[in-house]
């Protein structure tokens, strides 16, 4: 065991990967020399050449448009967009060709490729930088989106994602790239894509998160123990494919639900939650499920994010409201 | 090598015979058999056949919309000579002389026209991709199989193609950047057939012509009579060796005209002249190629029994498609994933319920 940040986590991940698999290659904007601009790839370059780990020019729709072709071909391209709001030049790719190469031709040529970016708000970044496009991505029929929120399953779910035979969107919670230290195992180990986790058992509400908002969860559980109310709390860490078994069986259980995202509110991850409990779990539903989201706005830049984050003191107010209800 | 011959800046086009078969540039006639000259153009009348009786087809509403090739089968016919087996061929969706030398079959083309994906699976053409609508799209996947070869270290080469209305999207440029960055071994072919749909490649791009873009790149680019197979065939000859030795992509501008419609959905002569159409006809890359054999007395063939023979041919291969498997709903959903989601399995679960319950009903 070692104690590693999100960041070395994922480091790791990608170092044992390219011991084991030639196959697998590492490139993108300043991912190679200088180790990305978050260093997530740092020292990679050094260890495993400059065939394997490079920089590419400065184009997204080229960066996945070409992990296509050597996708197609026998590698297993692990590809960097720098930032969320920079991942949109490479949409025409991902929904065109990375999605449905494998439907397109009827199983001769599938594209086991891993496309990752930093996403989120909440480090006072330049416009575009704070953005939780998940809800595009996981539109996408062909694609399987993934969002650790801890060092440990950053690892176990990136190692998933690069043995993936299918194309997984990785997004990275940046706010807590090295906000969270961890005990993570040396050695290899996976994650299942597909499964969510019960982080803390609960009564009377199901609370749902991902990413950086399970650290904000956590703390508004706190709150809400104080008040006598007994939360569930579930990660996602896999957007599509989503594990409705995992969340009706505690909607159930509790009937109340209330999901917290950073994304806009509409048409979103959240949206998609509570028309599964609609669907699934109608009879044991007691309150209204509620989305604790962003506005359908645009991400304030730093002086006004703080009105679009959530807090834990925001959460836990929509949690005690629903309890309450 | 010829492309320093053809400088695109001075606008000169490659060309090897005119408009009636006479050899204009002896010196650059590739040292070609008889019997590969006589192949070539049956290769090309076979493609014209098959085009003629698609649209037929078509218009017979037993075929949905189908870009044809008429005109410009001497690029993809001579591209499927040089092309090897394991070369890789990334297509847009007008090289059908080309698609037919990797080993697609009429059979799958219908089947794709028809709807039905199973005629993207080419089951015989080896490193052949799909064919690609999106447009320029394809260009990038044609620069990511570069640097596979590359980096396995495999002696093989990527044809790819694009029209010139592809050249103004943006993939475009990234695709030669990236190659030309990789040193991949990438030959790519616009064919320049004058139109984009509806408007004309003046439109298009101020460039001189397209061969210059390759400037930008710092790689070799070439306008060559597309519609002369002899050109064609040296052009794709010399741009395979000399990818293959290392020396990264190539661009070549295959400057042709497209005779028929964008396809069966559209009509030319609402955007176009016929005197222009005129003019073309007799650059007709199958008539030059026929004056050029008659010079030599090399075609003695029964031209008329020949096109009945390929007639026949593409009728069974179009009747097999016809008769092909009915699509079945586990076809919607079985290839979406290697490994299926449960969800998945679930929305088709409960459409075969649906589909129970019509059956009941009746």
């Amino acid at each position: 065991m070692s104690v590693m940040t999100l960041v070395q986590a994922l480091n790791n991940a990608f170092d044992i990967k390219l011991a084991e698999d030639k196959n697998v290659v590492l490139y993108g904007e300043d991912v190679g020399f200088e180790g990305g601009v978050f260093r997530v790839t740092e020292g990679l370059q050094k260890k495993y050449g400059a065939e394997r780990v490079f920089d590419t020019p400065l184009a997204e729709s080229a960066i996945v448009g070409t992990a296509v072709g050597m996708a197609v071909s026998g590698l297993r391209p692990v590809v960097e967009l720098q930032f969320d709001g920079f991942s949109y030049p490479a949409f025409d790719q991902i929904i065109s060709h990375v999605s449905r190469m494998h439907n397109r031709t009827r199983g001769k040529y599938n594209v086991p490729v891993v496309i990752r970016f930093p996403y989120g708000g909440g480090i006072n970044a330049l416009e575009h930088h704070s953005e939780s496009p998940e809800a595009f991505y996981a539109h996408i029929p062909g694609v399987k989106v993934v969002i650790p929120s801890t060092p440990h399953d950053a690892k176990g779910l990136m190692i998933s994602a690069i043995e993936s035979d299918d194309p997984v969107i990785f997004m990275e919670p940046k706010r807590i790239y090295r906000a969270i230290k961890q005990e993570v195992a040396d050695e290899k180990f996976t994650i299942p894509i597909g499964k969510a986790k019960v982080l803390t058992e609960g009564t009377d509400v199901t609370v749902i998160a991902y990413g950086a908002m399970i650290r904000e969860c956590q703390k508004a559980l706190v709150m809400a123990k104080e008040s006598g109310i007994s939360a569930e709390l579930i990660d996602l860490r896999t957007i599509y494919p989503i594990d409705k078994e995992t969340i009706i069986r505690s909607v159930e259980k509790t009937g109340r639900m209330v999901i917290v995202a950073e994304a806009p509110s509409g048409f979103s991850v959240g949206a998609e939650l509570i028309a599964i409990a609609n669907e699934e779990a109608f009879l044991h539903l007691e309150a209204p499920p509620k989305r604790v989201m962003g506005f359908d706005t645009i991400v304030p830049l730093a002086k006004g994010e703080h009105f679009f984050m959530q807090t834990q003191e925001k959460i836990f107010y929509e949690i005690e409201r629903t309890v309450k209800f | 090598m010829i492309f320093s011959d053809f400088d695109p800046k001075e606008d000169k086009i490659f060309r090897i015979i005119d408009n009636e078969g006479v050899t204009v540039n002896a010196e650059s006639m590739p040292d070609i058999s008889n019997e590969t000259i006589i192949k070539a153009y049956k290769d090309m009348l076979f493609a014209r056949t098959a085009d003629n009786m698609a649209v037929s087809y078509q218009r017979q509403g037993r075929m949905f919309t189908y870009p044809p090739n008429i005109g410009q089968e001497a690029i993809a016919v001579a591209a499927g000579i040089i092309v090897k087996d394991n070369d890789w061929l990334v297509p847009a969706f007008r090289e059908m002389g080309a698609w037919l030398a990797k080993g697609v079959s009429m059979k799958e083309i219908f089947l794709y026209y028809m709807g039905n994906e199973e005629g993207n699976n080419f089951k015989n053409a080896n490193h052949m991709l799909p064919f690609a609508v999106p447009i320029g799209t394809q260009l990038l996947h044609a620069a990511g199989i570069g640097y596979t070869i590359n980096y396995l270290k495999k002696e093989e080469a990527v044809f790819t193609f694009i029209g010139d209305g592809g050249t103004s999207e943006g993939d475009f440029a990234e695709a030669l950047n990236f190659a030309s960055v990789w040193k991949a071994p990438v030959i790519f072919t616009v064919q320049n057939n004058q139109y984009a749909i509806s408007v004309p490649v003046k439109n298009q791009t101020k460039s001189k012509n397209i061969a210059i873009k390759s400037y930008a790149y710092g790689i070799p680019g070439i306008k060559v009579d597309g519609n002369d197979f002899f050109a064609m065939y040296s052009v794709y000859e010399q741009a395979r060796e000399y990818t293959r030795a290392g020396n990264g992509p190539v661009l070549i501008e295959a400057y042709t005209y497209r005779k028929g419609a964008h396809t069966t959905s559209d009509d030319p002569s609402k955007y176009r002249s016929k005197e222009e159409e005129l003019e073309w006809e007799k650059a007709d890359p199958l008539a030059r190629m026929k004056k050029f054999m008659d010079k030599k007395s090399l075609w003695n063939e029964n031209e008329d029994e020949l096109i009945e023979k390929y007639k026949n041919d593409i009728d069974q291969q179009f009747t097999e498609a016809e008769n092909f498997t009915p699509y079945q709903l586990d076809d919607v959903f079985r290839y979406m994933y290697v490994d299926m989601p449960e969800d998945l399995k679930k929305q088709k679960a409960e459409y075969e319920k649906f589909l129970k319950w019509v059956e009941e009903k009746k």
